[in-house]
Protein backbone atom coordinates (compact mmCIF):
# COMPACT_ATOMS: atom_id res chain seq x y z
CA UNK A 1 0.00 0.00 0.00
CA UNK A 2 1.28 3.42 -0.84
CA UNK A 3 0.23 6.98 -1.48
CA UNK A 4 0.82 8.46 -4.90
CA UNK A 5 0.52 12.16 -5.64
CA UNK A 6 -1.26 12.94 -8.92
CA UNK A 7 -0.43 16.50 -9.90
CA UNK A 8 -3.48 17.63 -11.88
CA UNK A 9 -2.96 21.34 -11.25
CA UNK A 10 -3.71 23.38 -14.34
CA UNK A 11 -5.48 20.46 -15.98
CA UNK A 12 -8.60 21.51 -17.87
CA UNK A 13 -8.59 18.65 -20.32
CA UNK A 14 -8.63 15.78 -19.46
CA UNK A 15 -9.04 17.28 -15.97
CA UNK A 16 -8.47 16.05 -12.41
CA UNK A 17 -11.23 13.44 -12.36
CA UNK A 18 -10.03 11.79 -15.57
CA UNK A 19 -6.48 11.84 -14.16
CA UNK A 20 -7.82 10.16 -11.02
CA UNK A 21 -9.55 7.42 -13.04
CA UNK A 22 -6.40 6.77 -15.11
CA UNK A 23 -4.28 6.44 -12.00
CA UNK A 24 -6.88 4.46 -10.07
CA UNK A 25 -6.77 1.71 -12.69
CA UNK A 26 -3.09 1.01 -12.15
CA UNK A 27 -3.29 1.40 -8.34
CA UNK A 28 -3.39 -1.59 -5.96
CA UNK A 29 -6.30 -2.14 -3.58
CA UNK A 30 -5.52 -0.15 -0.44
CA UNK A 31 -3.41 2.45 -2.25
CA UNK A 32 -4.15 6.11 -1.69
CA UNK A 33 -4.08 8.70 -4.43
CA UNK A 34 -3.61 12.34 -3.54
CA UNK A 35 -4.96 14.56 -6.31
CA UNK A 36 -3.68 18.13 -6.52
CA UNK A 37 -6.26 20.25 -8.31
CA UNK A 38 -6.81 23.86 -9.28
CA UNK A 39 -10.05 22.94 -11.05
CA UNK A 40 -12.82 25.50 -11.05
CA UNK A 41 -15.30 22.80 -10.02
CA UNK A 42 -13.50 22.50 -6.69
CA UNK A 43 -13.26 26.27 -6.42
CA UNK A 44 -17.02 26.62 -6.60
CA UNK A 45 -17.43 24.59 -3.47
CA UNK A 46 -14.53 26.01 -1.50
CA UNK A 47 -14.53 29.82 -1.43
CA UNK A 48 -10.77 30.36 -1.52
CA UNK A 49 -8.61 30.00 -4.57
CA UNK A 50 -5.65 27.70 -4.30
CA UNK A 51 -4.68 24.07 -4.59
CA UNK A 52 -6.95 21.30 -3.30
CA UNK A 53 -5.50 18.08 -2.00
CA UNK A 54 -8.09 15.31 -2.37
CA UNK A 55 -7.10 11.89 -1.06
CA UNK A 56 -8.90 8.86 -2.48
CA UNK A 57 -8.38 5.26 -1.34
CA UNK A 58 -8.94 2.27 -3.64
CA UNK A 59 -11.04 -0.24 -1.70
CA UNK A 60 -12.04 -2.80 -4.30
CA UNK B 1 26.21 19.20 -29.20
CA UNK B 2 24.70 15.88 -30.32
CA UNK B 3 20.90 16.00 -30.20
CA UNK B 4 19.18 12.62 -30.47
CA UNK B 5 15.41 12.56 -31.09
CA UNK B 6 13.57 9.28 -30.55
CA UNK B 7 10.30 9.22 -32.51
CA UNK B 8 9.27 10.56 -35.91
CA UNK B 9 5.73 11.57 -35.01
CA UNK B 10 4.35 15.07 -34.74
CA UNK B 11 6.44 16.18 -31.73
CA UNK B 12 9.76 14.72 -32.87
CA UNK B 13 9.39 15.93 -36.45
CA UNK B 14 8.39 19.51 -35.57
CA UNK B 15 11.21 19.70 -33.03
CA UNK B 16 13.84 18.36 -35.46
CA UNK B 17 12.82 20.85 -38.17
CA UNK B 18 12.55 23.74 -35.72
CA UNK B 19 16.05 22.99 -34.41
CA UNK B 20 17.54 22.47 -37.86
CA UNK B 21 16.38 25.94 -38.83
CA UNK B 22 17.55 27.59 -35.61
CA UNK B 23 20.92 25.80 -35.74
CA UNK B 24 21.67 26.09 -39.45
CA UNK B 25 25.12 27.56 -38.86
CA UNK B 26 25.97 25.13 -36.06
CA UNK B 27 24.93 22.15 -38.20
CA UNK B 28 27.08 23.39 -41.07
CA UNK B 29 30.13 23.96 -38.88
CA UNK B 30 29.70 20.63 -37.09
CA UNK B 31 29.09 22.30 -33.74
CA UNK B 32 25.66 20.65 -33.56
CA UNK B 33 24.26 17.42 -34.93
CA UNK B 34 20.61 16.28 -35.05
CA UNK B 35 19.85 12.57 -35.30
CA UNK B 36 16.34 11.12 -35.43
CA UNK B 37 15.41 7.47 -34.88
CA UNK B 38 11.95 6.32 -35.91
CA UNK B 39 10.13 3.01 -36.12
CA UNK B 40 8.87 3.81 -39.63
CA UNK B 41 9.97 5.47 -42.88
CA UNK B 42 6.43 6.93 -43.12
CA UNK B 43 4.85 9.81 -41.23
CA UNK B 44 1.17 9.42 -40.44
CA UNK B 45 -1.41 12.17 -39.91
CA UNK B 46 -3.36 10.35 -37.22
CA UNK B 47 -6.31 12.80 -36.85
CA UNK B 48 -7.30 11.74 -40.37
CA UNK B 49 -8.29 8.29 -39.11
CA UNK B 50 -11.56 9.70 -37.75
CA UNK B 51 -12.47 10.68 -41.31
CA UNK B 52 -11.34 7.33 -42.75
CA UNK B 53 -13.72 5.55 -40.36
CA UNK B 54 -16.72 7.35 -41.84
CA UNK B 55 -15.52 7.33 -45.46
CA UNK B 56 -14.45 10.97 -45.73
CA UNK B 57 -10.73 10.35 -46.26
CA UNK B 58 -8.77 7.43 -47.69
CA UNK B 59 -5.70 5.92 -45.99
CA UNK B 60 -3.23 7.04 -48.67
CA UNK B 61 -4.04 10.67 -47.81
CA UNK B 62 -2.64 10.15 -44.31
CA UNK B 63 0.98 9.37 -45.16
CA UNK B 64 4.15 11.05 -46.40
CA UNK B 65 7.73 9.77 -46.53
CA UNK B 66 9.29 10.87 -43.26
CA UNK B 67 12.58 11.80 -44.96
CA UNK B 68 10.72 14.18 -47.30
CA UNK B 69 9.41 16.17 -44.31
CA UNK B 70 12.79 16.70 -42.67
CA UNK B 71 15.12 19.66 -43.20
CA UNK B 72 18.41 18.83 -44.93
CA UNK B 73 21.09 18.13 -42.35
CA UNK B 74 18.93 15.98 -40.09
CA UNK B 75 20.42 12.53 -39.81
CA UNK B 76 17.39 10.20 -40.07
CA UNK B 77 17.38 6.46 -39.43
CA UNK B 78 14.58 3.91 -39.43
CA UNK B 79 15.95 2.18 -36.38
CA UNK B 80 13.65 2.07 -33.35
CA UNK B 81 15.22 2.61 -29.93
CA UNK B 82 15.37 -0.45 -27.70
CA UNK B 83 17.62 0.30 -24.77
CA UNK B 84 18.01 3.63 -22.98
CA UNK B 85 21.32 3.96 -21.08
CA UNK B 86 20.67 7.37 -19.58
CA UNK B 87 23.61 7.30 -17.16
CA UNK B 88 25.97 6.80 -20.11
CA UNK B 89 24.14 9.13 -22.54
CA UNK B 90 23.58 6.32 -25.02
CA UNK B 91 20.62 4.70 -26.78
CA UNK B 92 20.86 1.27 -28.36
CA UNK B 93 18.58 0.68 -31.34
CA UNK B 94 17.11 -2.37 -33.05
CA UNK B 95 19.95 -2.59 -35.60
CA UNK B 96 22.37 -3.11 -32.73
CA UNK B 97 23.91 0.31 -33.29
CA UNK B 98 24.49 2.55 -30.26
CA UNK B 99 23.81 6.27 -30.57
CA UNK B 100 25.59 8.73 -28.24
CA UNK B 101 24.04 12.04 -27.32
CA UNK B 102 24.46 15.20 -25.29
CA UNK B 103 20.72 15.97 -25.39
CA UNK B 104 18.07 13.27 -25.73
CA UNK B 105 14.43 13.88 -26.65
CA UNK B 106 11.91 11.06 -26.24
CA UNK B 107 8.72 11.39 -28.32
CA UNK B 108 7.58 7.84 -28.92
CA UNK B 109 3.84 8.46 -28.56
CA UNK B 110 1.06 6.21 -27.30
CA UNK B 111 -1.08 3.27 -28.41
CA UNK B 112 -4.60 2.08 -27.73
CA UNK B 113 -4.98 -0.90 -25.41
CA UNK B 114 -8.29 -2.61 -26.26
CA UNK B 115 -7.03 -5.76 -24.50
CA UNK B 116 -7.21 -3.93 -21.17
CA UNK B 117 -10.98 -4.63 -21.02
CA UNK B 118 -12.20 -8.24 -21.30
CA UNK B 119 -14.11 -8.78 -24.54
CA UNK B 120 -13.48 -5.32 -25.94
CA UNK B 121 -10.88 -6.14 -28.63
CA UNK B 122 -13.03 -8.92 -30.13
CA UNK B 123 -16.37 -7.13 -30.05
CA UNK B 124 -15.84 -3.43 -30.66
CA UNK B 125 -14.81 -1.25 -33.60
CA UNK B 126 -11.94 1.25 -33.25
CA UNK B 127 -10.42 4.01 -35.37
CA UNK B 128 -6.98 4.58 -33.83
CA UNK B 129 -5.03 2.65 -36.48
CA UNK B 130 -5.40 2.47 -40.26
CA UNK B 131 -6.40 -1.18 -40.10
CA UNK B 132 -9.11 -0.67 -37.46
CA UNK B 133 -10.45 2.53 -39.07
CA UNK B 134 -10.88 0.76 -42.43
CA UNK B 135 -12.51 -2.20 -40.68
CA UNK B 136 -14.90 0.17 -38.89
CA UNK B 137 -15.78 1.87 -42.17
CA UNK B 138 -16.65 -1.47 -43.77
CA UNK B 139 -18.73 -2.45 -40.75
CA UNK B 140 -20.61 0.86 -40.92
CA UNK B 141 -21.28 0.41 -44.64
CA UNK B 142 -22.99 -2.91 -43.89
CA UNK B 143 -24.90 -1.64 -40.87
CA UNK B 144 -28.59 -1.23 -41.59
CA UNK B 145 -29.91 -0.21 -38.16
CA UNK B 146 -29.90 -0.99 -34.46
CA UNK B 147 -28.29 0.34 -31.33
CA UNK B 148 -24.86 1.93 -31.64
CA UNK B 149 -23.04 2.41 -28.34
CA UNK B 150 -19.97 4.63 -27.96
CA UNK B 151 -17.76 3.74 -25.01
CA UNK B 152 -14.70 5.56 -23.69
CA UNK B 153 -11.64 4.47 -21.68
CA UNK B 154 -9.05 6.74 -20.03
CA UNK B 155 -6.54 8.05 -20.71
CA UNK B 156 -7.08 8.28 -24.45
CA UNK B 157 -5.45 10.08 -27.33
CA UNK B 158 -7.45 13.10 -28.57
CA UNK B 159 -9.97 14.08 -25.87
CA UNK B 160 -12.36 15.38 -28.53
CA UNK B 161 -12.56 11.99 -30.30
CA UNK B 162 -15.55 10.62 -28.30
CA UNK B 163 -17.75 13.60 -29.19
CA UNK B 164 -16.41 13.88 -32.72
CA UNK B 165 -17.09 10.26 -33.66
CA UNK B 166 -20.58 10.51 -32.16
CA UNK B 167 -21.51 13.60 -34.17
CA UNK B 168 -19.84 12.16 -37.29
CA UNK B 169 -21.84 8.94 -36.91
CA UNK B 170 -25.04 10.93 -36.41
CA UNK B 171 -24.47 12.69 -39.74
CA UNK B 172 -23.19 9.53 -41.44
CA UNK B 173 -26.45 7.69 -40.67
CA UNK B 174 -28.52 10.74 -41.69
CA UNK B 175 -26.70 10.91 -45.02
CA UNK B 176 -27.39 7.23 -45.61
CA UNK B 177 -31.05 7.87 -44.81
CA UNK B 178 -31.17 5.34 -41.98
CA UNK B 179 -30.85 7.64 -38.95
CA UNK B 180 -34.42 6.74 -37.90
CA UNK B 181 -33.38 3.08 -37.73
CA UNK B 182 -30.38 3.80 -35.48
CA UNK B 183 -30.30 4.43 -31.74
CA UNK B 184 -27.13 6.34 -30.92
CA UNK B 185 -26.08 5.93 -27.30
CA UNK B 186 -23.05 7.74 -25.88
CA UNK B 187 -21.31 6.86 -22.63
CA UNK B 188 -18.59 8.78 -20.78
CA UNK B 189 -16.44 8.04 -17.70
CA UNK B 190 -17.17 11.15 -15.59
CA UNK B 191 -20.35 12.91 -14.50
CA UNK B 192 -20.84 15.01 -17.65
CA UNK B 193 -20.56 14.31 -21.39
CA UNK B 194 -17.06 15.78 -21.78
CA UNK B 195 -14.11 16.55 -19.52
CA UNK B 196 -14.20 20.23 -20.51
CA UNK B 197 -17.12 21.76 -18.67
CA UNK B 198 -17.91 24.32 -21.36
CA UNK B 199 -17.79 21.68 -24.07
CA UNK B 200 -20.08 19.43 -22.01
CA UNK B 201 -22.54 22.32 -21.58
CA UNK B 202 -22.71 22.74 -25.34
CA UNK B 203 -22.71 19.03 -26.26
CA UNK B 204 -25.43 17.72 -23.89
CA UNK B 205 -28.27 19.86 -25.33
CA UNK B 206 -26.93 19.14 -28.82
CA UNK B 207 -27.26 15.41 -28.08
CA UNK B 208 -30.83 15.94 -26.90
CA UNK B 209 -31.68 17.95 -30.01
CA UNK B 210 -30.24 15.22 -32.25
CA UNK B 211 -31.91 12.38 -30.36
CA UNK B 212 -28.62 10.95 -29.08
CA UNK B 213 -29.05 9.33 -25.67
CA UNK B 214 -26.22 9.36 -23.14
CA UNK B 215 -25.09 7.88 -19.87
CA UNK B 216 -22.40 9.51 -17.74
CA UNK B 217 -20.24 7.86 -15.05
CA UNK B 218 -19.82 4.82 -17.26
CA UNK B 219 -16.38 3.19 -16.98
CA UNK B 220 -15.98 0.04 -19.08
CA UNK B 221 -15.57 -3.15 -17.10
CA UNK B 222 -16.26 -5.93 -19.60
CA UNK B 223 -17.93 -6.73 -22.88
CA UNK B 224 -20.05 -9.86 -23.28
CA UNK B 225 -19.97 -10.64 -26.99
CA UNK B 226 -22.46 -13.52 -26.72
CA UNK B 227 -25.16 -11.32 -25.24
CA UNK B 228 -24.05 -8.09 -26.96
CA UNK B 229 -23.84 -6.31 -23.64
CA UNK B 230 -21.26 -3.92 -22.20
CA UNK B 231 -21.03 -3.57 -18.41
CA UNK B 232 -19.60 -0.69 -16.40
CA UNK B 233 -17.58 -0.52 -13.19
CA UNK B 234 -20.50 1.45 -11.79
CA UNK B 235 -22.77 -1.61 -12.10
CA UNK B 236 -24.88 -0.64 -15.11
CA UNK B 237 -25.06 -2.42 -18.44
CA UNK B 238 -26.23 -1.58 -21.91
CA UNK B 239 -26.98 -3.70 -24.96
CA UNK B 240 -25.52 -2.89 -28.36
CA UNK B 241 -25.73 -3.99 -31.95
CA UNK B 242 -22.59 -2.06 -32.87
CA UNK B 243 -20.02 -1.09 -30.26
CA UNK B 244 -17.63 1.78 -31.04
CA UNK B 245 -14.81 2.14 -28.53
CA UNK B 246 -12.21 4.73 -27.66
CA UNK B 247 -9.99 2.40 -25.63
CA UNK B 248 -7.67 3.43 -22.82
CA UNK B 249 -4.15 4.19 -24.04
CA UNK B 250 -0.65 3.48 -22.80
CA UNK B 251 2.74 4.86 -23.76
CA UNK B 252 5.00 2.65 -25.87
CA UNK B 253 6.24 -0.66 -24.56
CA UNK B 254 9.90 0.34 -24.88
CA UNK B 255 9.35 3.09 -22.29
CA UNK B 256 7.93 0.67 -19.72
CA UNK B 257 10.52 -2.01 -20.50
CA UNK B 258 13.31 0.47 -19.79
CA UNK B 259 11.68 1.52 -16.53
CA UNK B 260 11.30 5.12 -17.69
CA UNK B 261 7.68 5.51 -16.57
CA UNK B 262 4.65 3.55 -15.36
CA UNK B 263 2.28 2.65 -18.20
CA UNK B 264 4.77 4.16 -20.63
CA UNK B 265 4.28 7.76 -19.44
CA UNK B 266 7.54 9.45 -18.44
CA UNK B 267 7.48 11.77 -15.39
CA UNK B 268 8.14 15.17 -16.95
CA UNK B 269 8.63 18.72 -15.69
CA UNK B 270 5.54 20.63 -16.82
CA UNK B 271 7.44 23.81 -17.78
CA UNK B 272 10.93 22.73 -18.88
CA UNK B 273 9.77 19.38 -20.32
CA UNK B 274 12.84 17.57 -18.98
CA UNK B 275 12.43 14.07 -17.62
CA UNK B 276 12.30 14.34 -13.84
CA UNK B 277 15.79 13.93 -12.40
CA UNK B 278 17.50 14.32 -15.78
CA UNK B 279 18.73 17.68 -17.10
CA UNK B 280 19.63 16.48 -20.60
CA UNK B 281 16.63 14.25 -21.33
CA UNK B 282 13.42 15.85 -22.61
CA UNK B 283 9.98 14.40 -23.30
CA UNK B 284 7.37 15.48 -25.85
CA UNK B 285 3.72 14.80 -26.66
CA UNK B 286 1.79 11.75 -25.55
CA UNK B 287 4.90 10.29 -23.87
CA UNK B 288 4.82 12.74 -20.92
CA UNK B 289 2.85 12.09 -17.75
CA UNK B 290 1.55 15.68 -17.80
CA UNK B 291 -2.17 16.13 -16.99
CA UNK B 292 -2.93 17.74 -20.34
CA UNK B 293 -4.51 16.50 -23.56
CA UNK B 294 -2.77 13.71 -25.43
CA UNK B 295 -3.14 15.50 -28.74
CA UNK B 296 -1.03 16.52 -31.72
CA UNK B 297 -1.30 20.18 -30.86
CA UNK B 298 0.15 19.53 -27.40
CA UNK B 299 3.18 17.88 -29.02
CA UNK B 300 3.36 20.75 -31.52
CA UNK B 301 3.42 23.55 -28.94
CA UNK B 302 5.76 21.63 -26.65
CA UNK B 303 8.13 21.06 -29.58
CA UNK B 304 8.20 24.79 -30.36
CA UNK B 305 9.05 25.70 -26.76
CA UNK B 306 11.66 22.95 -26.53
CA UNK B 307 13.21 23.89 -29.89
CA UNK B 308 13.69 27.44 -28.70
CA UNK B 309 15.16 26.23 -25.42
CA UNK B 310 17.60 23.68 -26.84
CA UNK B 311 18.84 26.23 -29.38
CA UNK B 312 19.22 28.79 -26.59
CA UNK B 313 21.12 26.28 -24.47
CA UNK B 314 23.64 26.00 -27.32
CA UNK B 315 23.78 29.69 -28.15
CA UNK B 316 23.23 31.34 -24.74
CA UNK B 317 24.01 28.56 -22.31
CA UNK B 318 20.53 28.41 -20.77
CA UNK B 319 16.89 27.81 -21.73
CA UNK B 320 14.80 30.91 -22.36
CA UNK B 321 11.16 30.03 -21.84
CA UNK B 322 8.68 27.75 -20.12
CA UNK B 323 6.05 25.66 -21.89
CA UNK B 324 2.77 27.18 -20.69
CA UNK B 325 0.54 24.14 -21.23
CA UNK B 326 -0.92 25.43 -24.51
CA UNK B 327 -3.30 23.10 -26.33
CA UNK B 328 -5.52 23.83 -29.35
CA UNK B 329 -8.10 21.23 -30.34
CA UNK B 330 -10.52 21.36 -33.22
CA UNK B 331 -13.90 19.82 -32.40
CA UNK B 332 -15.61 18.33 -35.45
CA UNK B 333 -19.31 18.69 -34.53
CA UNK B 334 -20.73 16.61 -37.35
CA UNK B 335 -19.81 16.38 -41.01
CA UNK B 336 -20.49 20.06 -41.79
CA UNK B 337 -19.58 22.14 -38.74
CA UNK B 338 -16.81 22.46 -36.19
CA UNK B 339 -15.49 24.57 -33.35
CA UNK B 340 -12.29 24.58 -31.29
CA UNK B 341 -10.98 24.75 -27.75
CA UNK B 342 -7.79 26.57 -26.80
CA UNK B 343 -6.37 26.56 -23.28
CA UNK B 344 -3.21 26.38 -21.19
CA UNK B 345 -2.29 25.65 -17.56
CA UNK B 346 -3.90 28.91 -16.42
CA UNK B 347 -6.61 29.76 -18.96
CA UNK B 348 -9.66 27.50 -19.31
CA UNK B 349 -11.13 27.17 -22.80
CA UNK B 350 -14.38 28.83 -23.80
CA UNK B 351 -15.42 27.18 -27.07
CA UNK B 352 -17.83 29.05 -29.34
CA UNK B 353 -20.83 27.43 -31.04
CA UNK B 354 -19.75 25.31 -34.06
CA UNK B 355 -19.73 26.95 -37.49
CA UNK B 356 -19.19 25.95 -41.10
CA UNK B 357 -16.22 28.33 -41.24
CA UNK B 358 -14.26 26.44 -38.58
CA UNK B 359 -15.21 23.17 -40.30
CA UNK B 360 -13.68 24.39 -43.55
CA UNK B 361 -10.60 25.53 -41.66
CA UNK B 362 -10.29 22.08 -40.09
CA UNK B 363 -10.52 20.46 -43.54
CA UNK B 364 -7.86 22.88 -44.76
CA UNK B 365 -5.71 21.99 -41.74
CA UNK B 366 -5.94 18.32 -42.69
CA UNK B 367 -3.80 19.37 -45.68
CA UNK B 368 -1.88 22.18 -43.98
CA UNK B 369 -0.65 19.66 -41.44
CA UNK B 370 2.21 18.80 -43.77
CA UNK B 371 3.40 22.40 -43.55
CA UNK B 372 3.06 22.19 -39.79
CA UNK B 373 5.15 19.00 -39.61
CA UNK B 374 7.90 20.81 -41.52
CA UNK B 375 7.92 23.32 -38.68
CA UNK B 376 6.62 26.18 -40.84
CA UNK B 377 3.13 26.73 -39.36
Amino acid sequence: MSRKVVDARGSFCPGPLMELISNMKSAEVGDELEILSTDQGSANEIPECGVWHVVVKKTK
Amino acid sequence: MRILIIGGGMGGTILANNLARRLKGELRSGKARITMLSASDKHAYLPGLLYVAVGRMTPDELYRDQASLLEPGIDFHVDPAEEFMLDDNKVKAKSGKTYDYDVLVIATGSRMMPDSIPGLAENAEFFYTEETAVKMFKRLQNFEGGKVVITVGVPHKCPMAPLEITFMLNDYFKERGIRDKVDLHYTYPIGRVHSLENVAKWAAPEFEREGITYETLFNMKEVDGDKNVIRSEEGSETEYDLLIAIPAHKGMEVIEKNGLGQNGWIPTDRHRLNMEGRDNVFVLGDTTNLPISKAGSTAHFEAEALGENIAAMIKLGAPVRDYDGKVFCFIQAGSEKATYAMFNYNQPPSPKPPTRGVHWFKLAYNKLYWVSARGLL
